[in-house]
C-alpha cells in the first residue's frame, strides 16, 4: 500500500523523524487554517501520486493568506496525469541548503535490506544512478543486526555529504530504519533530505510502500486503508476481501493463485483477447470466496465472457463447484462461463456441475486452459 | 534418487491440530509419506488419526527422530515455528504459511544462514515439495505427479508459483513423463530456497535428466538462475514465465511478483534463460510439450 505524501510524513513522525510543521487541506479554508498555523511562507503541495507533481503546478510556495487561496484554489480539483487533486500538504517553507537522498528497501537477490543514500536529493535518483553512479552510497545490512550510528555515519562519510551535515544524516538514517523495519515498510525514501542554512536536516518529501501482509500488526494503518485509490470493482473486491487488480479487457478471469491467475492473464492475450481483471481466489477457496468473486466479476460493465480456471491443490474442486451453483442461483450473470477444473476432487466437482442443471449457455466446462481460454475469447470478441 | 526428501525423509507437522495442518498432513500420509508427529503447544499427548502430537519442536523429534518439518501454521506463528525447528537440528523445513510480514521473512532467513547454515527452508508461501512415490510434503495432491521410470527419462520441477506448479505435473503426467522431484519454492519476496539452490542439486541428481522452471515477474531470480544455467547446469531445460501481460507497478497477487521501474518484466526474463540455452515456452502447456521433446529425443 502506497502512502501519500502527508501520510509518508505522518508516519516518519511517529519515528521522530524531523518533518516541516505542515497539515493536510482538503478545501481552500482549510488551507488557509492550516498556513496560518505553520507559519508564512508555506508551501502548497498537491496530494497524488504520481510524479512530476511539480511541473504540472502542483507545488507553490505562499507568501500570505491570499496566495494561499489562490494557489489552494487553483491546485484542488487539477487533474495530474490522470489523478485529481483533492487534498493539499500546506507546510512552512523551509529555506534549503543542499539537497540529499535517502532511502530503504529490500533487496530481493541480496536477501537484506538495502540503503541507498546520496548527496544529490531533489532529482530522480534513476536519473543520478545513470549519470554518476559513484554519487550513490549502496549499503547493505543484515536485518538480524540493523544499523548502528556509526555504520550510519560512515555511510554519510562514504556519500560525501559535507561534514557539517553528517551528524544529522546519520541520526535519521538510524531513525528512517527504525521506520522501514519496526513501520514494515517495502520502501522508506526521503527525497530531498535537507540541510537548512541554519544547520538541521530533516524529510522535506516521504515516500512510503507499505507491506500489506503486515497489517494484522499495525492497526494505524486502518485509516490509510481509507484514502487507497481504488477503482469502484476494486472497492468491491477489497470488501469481499479478494485479490483482485482492475484492467481493460472484456474478459473476466478467475483463477485459484497468482501464477495461475497470471498464466491465465497472459493465454488468454495469446489467443486474442484482453482480461478485464486479475483475479486470484487463493488457497482453500470455499464456495462462499467463490461467489463473491463472480459477483465481483459481474459488476464489470465491460464483462463478456467469465474465464473460470481452477487447478486445486489446497483449493478443493468440490468447493469451487458448489460456489459456482450458489452463485447462479443467488445473482443473474451478465456473462457465459467457461470453466476448465483439475486437480484435488475436481471429478467431484464436475459431478456436481453436471447434476446442477446449469444450461451450457450460461456453464461451458473445457478440459484444458487453452481451450478454455479460446472459447472465453471466442465469445467476448463475439464470435 | 530425488532431491531433498526420499523415502527416508521422516516428516513432523508443525500445526497438525489446525484444519490445513491436518487436512494435509493426513493427505502426506496418506501418500505414503512418514509423518511421525505433529506440533501444537498445549495439545501435547494427543493424536491425530493415530499420528501423535507433541508440545514442541524438540520432544517431537526426540521421540520420533524426524528430520523434516512440515509447517502449517498462521502468519503471526509462522516465524517462530521455523526458527524453533531450525534450533533443534530439523535439517528440511516446508513452510506453506501465506502472508508472513517482508520484515519477518528477511530476518529469519539471515537467522538461518547465520545460525543454522544446515536447515534448509523452503518456502514462505510455497506447495511444498514432492518426491514422486517417496514423499510429498506440502499441498500438492500426489495423484498429479508421475512416477519416475527406472528406465526412461525423468524430469525435475522447479517454480515459483503453486498452482503453475500442479500445472507442470500434470502437463507431464498427461505425456506418461516421470518426475523424480518438483520443489515449488514459493513467490514470496525473501524465499528460503532459490531456483539456484533446486538447479544444482538437479544438475547433480542422478535419477534427473531434464529440468523444467517455471517463474514469474518480479525480482531477478530468473536472470540469476539463467546465469547459473549457462554456466553450471548441463542438462537439458524447458521453462514458462507468467506475466507477460502484468501491468506495471502492482502486485499481482504474490508479494514477490511485481514489475518496477522496467526491471522484473516477463521479457526480460525469458531472454535471459534462452540466452542461456534453455527452451522457453509462452505459455503452460508449450513449456510441457518442449520438455516432451526434449525427453524423447533422450530416450
Amino acid at each position: 500500500m502506497d502512502l501519500f505524501e502527508y501520510q509518508g510524513k505522518q508516519y516518519f513522525a511517529r519515528f521522530d523523524i524531523p518533518v516541516s510543521p505542515g497539515g493536510a487541506a482538503d478545501t481552500v479554508d482549510e488551507a488557509v487554517e492550516v498556513a496560518n498555523a505553520a507559519g508564512f511562507p508555506v508551501v502548497v503541495k498537491a496530494q497524488v501520486q504520481v510524479g512530476g507533481r511539480g511541473k504540472a503546478g502542483g507545488i507553490k510556495l505562499a507568501n500570505n493568506v491570499d496566495e494561499v487561496r489562490l494557489h489552494a484554489g487553483n491546485i484542488l480539483g487539477m487533474d495530474i496525469k490522470g489523478h485529481v487533486v483533492k487534498r493539499l500538504w500546506v507546510e512552512h517553507a523551509s529555506d534549503i541548503a543542499e539537497e540529499y537522498y535517502a532511502s530503504y528497501t529490500l533487496d530481493r537477490s541480496a536477501k537484506k535490506h538495502l540503503l541507498m543514500l546520496s548527496a544529490q536529493g531533489g532529482v530522480d535518483i534513476e536519473d543520478v544512478a545513470a549519470k554518476d553512479p559513484t554519487a550513490i552510497v549502496k549499503l547493505h545490512i543484515d536485518p538480524v543486526d540493523g544499523i548502528s550510528e556509526a555504520t550510519a555515519r560512515q555511510a554519510a562519510v562514504d556519500a560525501r555529504i559535507p561534514a557539517k551535515a553528517v551528524d544529522g544524516v546519520a541520526k535519521i538514517l538510524v531513525q528512517l530504519y527504525r521506520c522501514f523495519t519496526e513501520g514494515d515498510c517495502d520502501l522508506a525514501e526521503i527525497n530531498p533530505l535537507i540541510l537548512k542554512p541554519t544547520g538541521e536536516v530533516h524529510a522535506l518529501d516521504a515516500k512510503v510502500s507499505l507491506d500489506n501482509n503486515a497489517s494484522f500488526r499495525h492497526p494505524e494503518w486502518e485509516e490509510y486503508r481509507a484514502t487507497e485509490e481504488l477503482d469502484a470493482r476494486e472497492q468491491l473486491a477489497r470488501t469481499h476481501d479478494l485479490q483482485y487488480i482492475g484492467l481493460e479487457g472484456s474478459v473476466g478471469i478467475i483463477a485459484n493463485g497468482a501464477g495461475l491467475a497470471m498464466s491465465t492473464l497472459d493465454v488468454v492475450n495469446q489467443v486474442g483477447g484482453q482480461a478485464a481483471n486479475f483475479l486470484d481466489i487463493g488457497g482453500g477457496a470455499n464456495a462462499d470466496v467463490m461467489a463473491a468473486a463472480l459477483e465481483v466479476i459481474n459488476f464489470d460493465q465491460n464483462v463478456k465472457s467469465i474465464f473460470i480456471n481452477i487447478f486445486g491443490g489446497i483449493t478443493r474442486g468440490e468447493e469451487v463447484a458448489k460456489g459456482i451453483v450458489e452463485a447462479v442461483g443467488r445473482v443473474k450473470l451478465r456473462a457465459p462461463m467457461i470453466i476448465r477444473l483439475d486437480g484435488t476432487n475436481a471429478e467431484q466437482g464436475r459431478e456436481i456441475l453436471k447434476n446442477a442443471g446449469i444450461p451450457e449457455s450460461i456453464l461451458k466446462s473445457k478440459p484444458t486452459m487453452l481451450e478454455a481460454a479460446q472459447a472465453a475469447v471466442a465469445i467476448a470478441n463475439g464470435k | 534418487m530425488a532431491i531433498f526428501v526420499n523415502q527416508n525423509t521422516k516428516v513432523i507437522v508443525q500445526g497438525l491440530t489446525g484444519g490445513q495442518g491436518k487436512y494435509h498432513g493426513l493427505r502426506n500420509k496418506a501418500y505414503g509419506t512418514q509423518v511421525v508427529g505433529g506440533v501444537t503447544p498445549g495439545k501435547g499427548g494427543t493424536d491425530v488419526e493415530g499420528i501423535p502430537v507433541f508440545n514442541t519442536v524438540a520432544e517431537a523429534v526426540k521421540a520420533t527422530g524426524a528430520d523434516a518439518s512440515f509447517i502449517a501454521v498462521p502468519p503471526k506463528a509462522a516465524s517462530a515455528a521455523i526458527l524453533e525447528a531450525a534450533a533443534v537440528g530439523i535439517r528440511f523445513i516446508v513452510c506453506i504459511t501465506e502472508g508472513i510480514p517482508a520484515q519477518d521473512e528477511a530476518r529469519v532467513y539471515n537467522t538461518l544462514v547465520r545460525d543454522y547454515p544446515n536447515t534448509r527452508l523452503l518456502g514462505p508461501n510455497c506447495p511444498g515439495i514432492i518426491s514422486p512415490g517417496k514423499c510429498n510434503i506440502g499441498i500438492t495432491a500426489g495423484e498429479i505427479a508421475e512416477l519416475p521410470s527406472t528406465s526412461k527419462k525423468n524430469v525435475g520441477i522447479v517454480s515459483r508459483s503453486g498452482t503453475l506448479t500442479y500445472q507442470a505435473l500434470y502437463e507431464l503426467k498427461q505425456r506418461g513423463i516421470g518426475v523424480s522431484t518438483c520443489v515449488g519454492i514459493g513467490g514470496d519476496p525473501v524465499p528460503g530456497t532459490n531456483f539456484i539452490d533446486c538447479l544444482r542439486e538437479f544438475q547433480a541428481d542422478p535419477e534427473t535428466h531434464a529440468i523444467i522452471m517455471i517463474g514469474e515477474i518480479g525480482g531477478s531470480a530468473e536472470e540469476e538462475a539463467a546465469d547459473f544455467i549457462k554456466a553450471n547446469v548441463t542438462k537439458p531445460m524447458s521453462a514458462y514465465i507468467a506475466g507477460v501481460t502484468a501491468p506495471p507497478g502492482k502486485k499481482m497477487g504474490h508479494a514477490g511478483a511485481i514489475v518496477s521501474g522496467g526491471k522484473g518484466t516477463a521479457q526480460g526474463k525469458m531472454d535471459a534463460l534462452r540466452a542461456a540455452g534453455v527452451k522457453v515456452g509462452q505459455n503452460p502447456t508449450e513449456a510441457g510439450t518442449l520438455m516432451a521433446e526434449i525427453i524423447a529425443s533422450l530416450n
